[in-house]
């Protein structure tokens, strides 16, 4: 039994045919963990014993003949989603003794189906991050350079996938946050639509923007994980009351006639050669599948970052009001008043770009700047969400870069705010449209680092995607997911 | 755009709840100064007559019948307080 082939689909057949036990394959993945997470620091906790005891209790479910995809199945769980009884930090100072008292509805679908949680994965603080290097218990290392950042913020998740540290994982995305660190790490990860899957549970950060995902090392797992958590959920009022398609089913692999659409705005000066040239030769891929390219222009592209930035910001600074010292988390000592435990608690708790976006988001909101700015970006989104619109009424899928660099080296943007947010160019304007997408590896660079390519779907057609995708690693003949294979 | 000093980020940082020593005070005036600087290109685009969007999907179902459910018992609830008395969150003083 190698790690390398434990997929999420081989683990259940293996169970299915009594090949081995949850128990074994629970504990070969701890054991790596315990190898790794020395170089990546991919985990913020790591359940040995609990997982051990859900895996056991996985196998006595089977022994009496039942059945099911996840039963058994071990997972790792970015840290800003809600398991019961299992420490839940957000990677920040403020939530580092935090053990929820419920589970993220995910966390429940998942559990009611008898997965394993293995650990929880770490991540920029409160998600806000590029690079995995705002986190209070250390950077995550990416396992193809590990002088090199993971991406960010679903980092610890990513690298879990391709370190063999987990057969997959659940990040969340606000603005490329599964994608950016799927990319940079080799590895599939998917942004459903927004209210395709319940943010219950999920850490709030910008709340019209998150939404929980998979990360994976094939887009079949990717379907498998995503029809598991997706869903109305009655606890979130944002979740779409819309029925779930059994997207393993969907994946053909024939894209004969779709027509991909290639926004010219995304081929942007300061794109990585490595990167254009990749993108182009998966152009090529696509084309000898049958597909249409279609030039398209997506012509709000370019203030999709100074929009998110206003928009993401003043949510979060809204939503983190809430960790003042009172219910849970940290609160500062020797406090002679109420007002003093809140800022002493927060300027304590928590780092410095979660302390620059709450000013920002702040400022974003106050009385006298909310016209010129919240307001404003507000609106800017709206252009941004048609161009999407006008774009699908063309074309079945927009391709492009997911990243428009490699991963780049530990400490070489955190002194320059701009600069790391424009990592996120290609991502953001997905989560302010709402739309889905998928990001799937599409080779190496130079430097041996693995690109992406980025597959953006209308509203709700994650199908579609996805057998975009699947046509894709099909005719690759699959992904070279990990450093270790 | 208006002007950023050390005034202004105070003034914002009041309403946050959130403070900042002498010298973050400067190194994050700078920072800030540098991102408004950046999303002063919103103010390129006419967006007169677009009306904002502050959610992707239309919501209009979130309606629901007004039914008492189990809600958190309060020893779970009080967890992970800080501090706690009986079955109350404890906080320093409020009023004198």
């Amino acid at each position: 039994m190698e790690l390398k082939d434990l997929s999420l689909s081989k683990i259940s057949e293996l169970l299915d045919k009594k090949e081995t036990t949850s128990r074994e394959i629970t504990e070969v993945f701890l054991k790596k963990i315990e190898e790794m997470d020395k170089k990546t620091n991919a985990f913020i906790t790591v359940c040995y014993e609990r997982a051990v005891d859900m895996a056991d209790t996985a196998d006595k479910r089977r022994a009496k003949g039942e059945r099911g995809r996840f039963l058994g199945v071990p997972i790792a769980v970015k840290d800003n989603i809600c398991t019961e009884d299992i420490k839940t930090t957000c990677a920040s100072k403020i939530l580092h003794n935090f053990i929820p008292p419920y589970s993220a509805t995910v966390v429940e679908k998942l559990l009611q189906k008898g997965a394993v949680i293995l650990g929880k994965t770490n991540m920029d603080e409160f998600a806000m991050g590029s690079s995995n290097e705002t986190s209070y218990f250390g950077p995550v290392r990416n396992p193809w350079d590990l002088e090199r950042i993971p991406g960010g913020s679903s980092g610890g998740s990513a690298v879990s996938v391709a370190g063999l540290e987990s057969p997959a994982s659940l990040g969340s995305d606000t603005g490329g946050s599964i994608r950016q660190p799927a990319s940079l790490c080799g590895v599939v990860g998917l942004k459903p639509t927004y209210g395709r899957v319940s943010r219950f549970g999920l850490i709030a950060f910008g709340s019209s923007l998150d939404q929980i995902g998979p990360l994976t090392r094939n887009v079949r797992d990717c379907a498998l994980l995503l029809e598991e958590i997706a869903g109305y959920d009655e606890k979130d009022s944002t979740s779409l009351p819309v029925e779930v398609p059994q997207y393993s089913s969907l994946l053909t692999g024939n894209i004969k006639g779709l027509k991909l659409g290639v926004p010219k705005e995304y081929f942007i000066e300061g794109m990585e050669e490595g990167v254009t040239k990749r993108i182009k030769e998966a152009i090529e891929v696509f084309k000898s599948l049958g597909a249409e390219i279609v030039d398209i222009s997506l012509p709000h592209t370019d203030y999709g970052i100074a929009v998110y930035y206003l928009i993401a910001t003043a949510e979060a600074s809204s939503n983190l009001a809430r960790f003042d010292g009172v219910k849970y988390g940290y609160r500062a000592e020797g406090l002679k008043d109420l007002k003093e435990m809140y800022i002493k608690t927060k300027k304590e708790g928590f780092g410095e770009e979660v302390k620059r976006r709450i000013m920002l988001g702040t400022f974003s909101l106050a009385s006298g700047y909310y016209d010129a700015y919240y307001n404003r970006a507000s609106k800017v989104r709206t252009l941004i969400k048609r161009d999407f619109e006008k774009a699908f009424e063309k074309v079945d899928a927009i391709i492009c870069p997911t990243s428009p660099t490699t991963a780049f080296k530990l400490g070489e943007k955190t002194g320059d705010p701009i600069k790391m947010y424009l990592s996120d160019v290609f991502t953001i304007n997905v989560n302010l449209a709402g739309v889905p997408a998928i990001s799937i590896p599409c080779g190496f660079d130079e430097k041996n680092l693995p690109v992406g390519i980025q597959i953006i779907g209308d509203y709700l057609k994650e199908a579609d995607i996805m057998n975009i995708a699947h046509a894709y690693e099909k005719a690759v003949s699959g992904f070279r997911f990990s450093p270790f294979i | 755009m208006p002007e950023i000093n050390k005034d202004l980020v105070k003034y914002v940082a009041g309403l946050a709840r959130l403070a900042f020593d002498e010298t973050e005070l400067e190194d994050f005036t700078n920072k800030f100064k540098n991102i408004l600087n950046y999303v002063e290109k919103l103010g390129e685009l006419n967006v007169e007559d677009v009306s904002p969007t502050y959610h992707p999907m239309p919501v209009n179902y979130a309606m629901r019948e007004d039914i008492v459910k189990k809600s958190l018992d309060v020893e779970r609830a009080l967890l992970n307080a800080p501090d706690r008395k009986d079955d109350f969150f404890r906080v320093p003083k409020v009023v004198d």
